[in-house]
């Protein structure tokens, strides 16, 4: 499989890359890891005519610490993410699903600005930035620009981004001391996307949720945040009938697509016992 | 669609080729250099038999294109045997624990192997099934993978293999 021809650009200045992606327009695409990209453009089913390579433009990578938030240059792999310290320590939720993306040799390739930038339903980053609270900053021909993630997804691959805009960093606000984390992802095999996935990001206070926060992957269009289901919880020591009511409130909101990984039935049922899966787990590891 | 000139190392060796940018680096090493044996699989990166080691990472090839590749640093299998041509610690764990049948995804689970034992030349059974992950074996079942994978980190480490009860 061979993908069209293109011309390729590898400008070493966000300014460049943005002059050039707005100069072009839409024949131009932005390359990051390509693990999404390059597949679709063997299968023809992306041609651009540009591509932008964004490998050579220096301080789009790595992980930082700021203050009270952590920041995720664009450009750093899943495999540097989990190599991450300040990951580990402050955010282990996310180095728990980094491991659960693809395998090995794509996570050394995909990035994680990528994987959020995209749009695709199946990718798991986005989710957890939904339940994050994480923004995204947007720099374009007008300038720079903060969006938060809960304001990015419009659909499938169908996002806030505007022409010429690249997703230059992640900045996520580091939850609670002592709070309690999990993904629950069910797929068929290693490297697939979910069949239906949950992050759950709760605090526990005197053996009851204090805080909650809650985010579904692959169960609609685009990543969810299951309010309700996290309302439903607060207060309770998660309990049977509240663990049940959580996972209804969430089932209400899903709209996964009927495919390869099931009907929308069976879909939204695993959904439901992920995010169950998900508090339960994240309850037993809160302080 | 003009042609680029790419140079990269592989193997140690400095090479030149013009390429279009749209020329994967599988195809690049397979037709330029004439390198074959670096396989392409599924095509569609999925089953890591075109997996070569470029700067410190386990790539698969058929998911980058060659302009990508100029100026690093690549290893494919054909550089993977001791410098005087006896086998590797790896190639001599698939060769006497039966690590492959129709050997199809060898060079690419010897790359990846190689790169994990690396990272980590003490990986746990779970660790090194979770490091191949990305490859996919039709024939073996993985067992006899795993026992290479250990018999080249026992021979790395310098103690004595012994295969686990099955």
């Amino acid at each position: 499989m061979i993908p069209g021809p293109f011309s390729y650009h590898r400008p070493t200045t966000v300014a460049d890359a943005v002059k050039l992606l707005s100069t072009l327009g839409d024949d131009a695409r932005p390359l990051a890891g390509g693990h999404s990209l390059v597949p679709m453009m063997k299968l023809r089913l992306a041609t651009p005519e540009h591509l932008i390579d964004l490998h050579d433009i220096a301080g789009l990578k790595g992980v930082t610490r700021d203050g009270n938030n952590v920041l995720i240059g664009a450009m750093t792999t899943q495999h540097e993410l989990l190599a991450s310290e300040v990951i580990a320590k402050s955010i282990p939720v996310l180095h728990e699903a980094a491991l659960l993306i693809a395998d090995p040799q794509v996570r050394y390739r995909g990035t994680v600005g990528g994987n959020v930038a995209n749009g695709d339903p199946g990718n798991d980053m986005p989710a957890l930035m939904l339940t994050l609270g994480a923004a995204y900053r947007l720099e374009g021909p007008n300038g720079v620009r903060k969006v938060a993630a809960a304001d990015y997804y419009q659909g499938a691959y169908f996002t806030a981004i505007e022409a010429g805009e690249i997703l230059t960093s992640i900045s996520i606000p580091v939850p609670a001391a002592g709070h309690g984390h999990a993904y629950e992802k069910l797929k068929r095999k290693v490297g697939d996307y979910a069949t239906a996935a949950a992050a759950v990001v709760l605090t526990m206070s005197g053996g009851k949720v204090e805080t909650c926060a809650i985010g579904l992957t692959n169960l609609s269009e685009t990543p969810l945040l299951a309010d309700a289901a996290a309302k439903a919880v607060i207060g309770t020591s998660l309990d049977a009938a509240s663990l049940k009511k959580a996972a209804a409130a969430a089932q209400a909101i899903m709209a996964p697509a009927a495919d390869a990984r099931g009907p929308v039935e069976y879909r939204k049922h695993v959904g439901g016992i992920m995010v169950m899966r998900a508090l339960q787990r994240a309850a037993a590891k809160a302080a | 669609m003009a042609k680029t000139h790419v140079t990269m190392k592989v193997n140690g060796a400095e090479v030149e080729g013009l390429v279009e940018p749209r020329t994967l680096l599988v195809h690049f090493i397979r037709e330029n250099l004439q390198m074959t044996g670096t396989h392409i699989g599924c095509e569609t990166t999925h089953c890591g038999a075109c997996t070569v080691d470029i700067d410190g990472m386990s790539v698969k090839s058929c998911t980058m294109f060659a302009v990508q590749a100029n100026g690093s640093d690549i290893t494919t299998i054909e550089g993977v045997a001791n410098a005087d041509g006896s086998l590797s610690a790896l190639q001599e764990g698939f060769r006497m624990m039966h690590g492959l049948q129709c050997g199809f995804c060898t060079p690419g689970m010897i790359m990846r192997a190689q790169r994990l034992l690396k990272e980590n030349p003490k990986p746990s059974e779970e660790e090194i099934r979770i490091g191949i992950s990305g490859n996919i074996c039709r024939c073996t079942g993985y067992q006899n993978i795993v026992k290479a994978i250990q018999y080249a980190a026992a021979k790395i480490n310098g103690v004595e293999f012994r295969e686990a009860a099955e």
